[in-house]
């Protein structure tokens, strides 16, 4: 018992440290000397490091919007299961934890559709960079914590 | 006392004809606008007539920053007469309708030069005494949308959303705790009191978690 508990603790926490970094990171897409992201889009020239902000469209706004609100919302999921973990009464259920862990996994995939749907493609050797990789790999590690909360 | 009397009845004899011989015009303060854009100004006016076949609107402009005011628009006789030599040529029309009083015009593909003010003056025969009302013209560059304020509204808004959800929810639960609160104080009297709100501490232990293929 006490060590499934702990098992959701830690993939709670892997799981916001996963999306802070993709949320922070300046890697969502990754050329040859450029790389872009939600914030910023950067160019590594002979004389320095250049950074300019990411562009004011609409979809880059929403994708960071919603970055910003999975992190939140796992963050509040990881509180409420610490407080329900020293207030639950017997036969209740981890209702709150998993309801927040749902939309941050919810808002996660998200941003990251809007993303690759949206992304600005003509760029030469233009790849996914490892922020958006954690992205996508932040959103299914939600189930297996809800599983351990289930009715 | 009798002074004020005379006094008072010489500025009601005064103010009184003067209410029913003016016309009350009416334009916007200020009006802004993008470059390249239109805009309509709009002028109405108020009288104690009827709107007579002669009414006529009188439109000048005066740029920022000159002396005096040049004639751009002219109403009269019942067809409108438009600039066509100075700085507004070809780019003014007459949307007005004199026969309800407005006498507003419209201004097309503004640029920077067109910020001034705006006055407009019309005259209802036999009421022509009035103050001619200006409107003042800012023309501004295209101002794309800002860094981040859709990102902090989106944030904002389910923020929102959730704080309100998380209100809603502990009000119908206060509210529904008071009114079984009521009833069962209205039902039972003092008896029932002692009894609510008494859960016991017990040491902590965890929580039972039930999963289907992991139960311990």
């Amino acid at each position: 018992m006490l060590l499934i508990l702990l098992a959701v603790l830690i993939l709670h926490l892997i799981i916001l440290v996963l999306l802070f970094v993709s949320t922070i990171a300046n890697a969502w897409t990754v050329g040859g000397t450029k790389n872009t992201d939600l914030w910023y889009s950067c160019l590594t020239t002979n004389v320095g490091y250049h950074c300019s902000s990411a562009s004011n469209e609409d979809w880059i706004q929403a994708v960071q919007a919603l970055m910003v609100l999975s992190v939140l919302f796992c963050l509040f999921s990881l509180v409420f299961f610490m407080c329900q973990l020293f207030t639950l009464v017997k036969g209740g259920r981890f209702f709150f934890t998993a309801v927040f862990q749902i939309l941050a996994s919810l808002f996660v995939m998200c941003g990251a559709i809007i993303y690759t749907v949206m992304r600005p493609d003509g760029e030469k050797d233009a790849a996914f960079g490892f922020a958006y990789i954690l992205a996508w790999v932040s959103f299914p590690l939600c189930l297996p914590p809800l599983t351990a909360m289930c009715e | 006392m009798l002074t004020i009397l005379a006094l008072a009845s010489v500025i009601l004899l005064g103010i009184v004809p003067q209410q029913s011989e003016a016309i009350v015009i009416y334009t916007g303060w200020e009006r802004h606008a993008l470059v390249g854009s239109d805009i309509r100004l709009s002028c109405s006016f108020f009288s104690w007539r009827w709107t007579s076949d002669d009414v006529t609107f009188s439109w000048s402009y005066r740029a920022d920053g000159a002396r005096d005011s040049i004639s751009v628009f002219h109403y009269t006789g019942g067809s409108p007469y438009v600039d066509n030599k100075g700085p507004f040529r070809d780019r003014l029309e007459f949307v007005g309708n004199p026969g309800r009083r407005d006498g507003s015009i419209l201004l097309k593909n503004l640029d920077y030069g067109d910020n001034g003010t705006f006055t407009c003056d019309a005259k209802n025969p036999p009421d022509i005494v009035g103050r001619a009302s200006s409107v003042r013209l800012l023309v501004f560059e295209k101002v794309p949308i800002q860094a981040g304020v859709i990102t902090g509204a989106i944030i904002g808004a389910v923020l929102g959303l959730l704080v309100l959800v998380v209100v809603i929810y502990y009000l119908m639960r206060f509210l529904v705790a008071r009114r079984v609160f009521n009833l069962s104080v209205s039902k039972h009297g003092k008896k029932g009191k002692g009894k609510e709100g008494s859960q016991q501490r017990q040491l902590w232990r965890p929580p039972p978690v039930t999963c289907l293929p992991l139960t311990s």
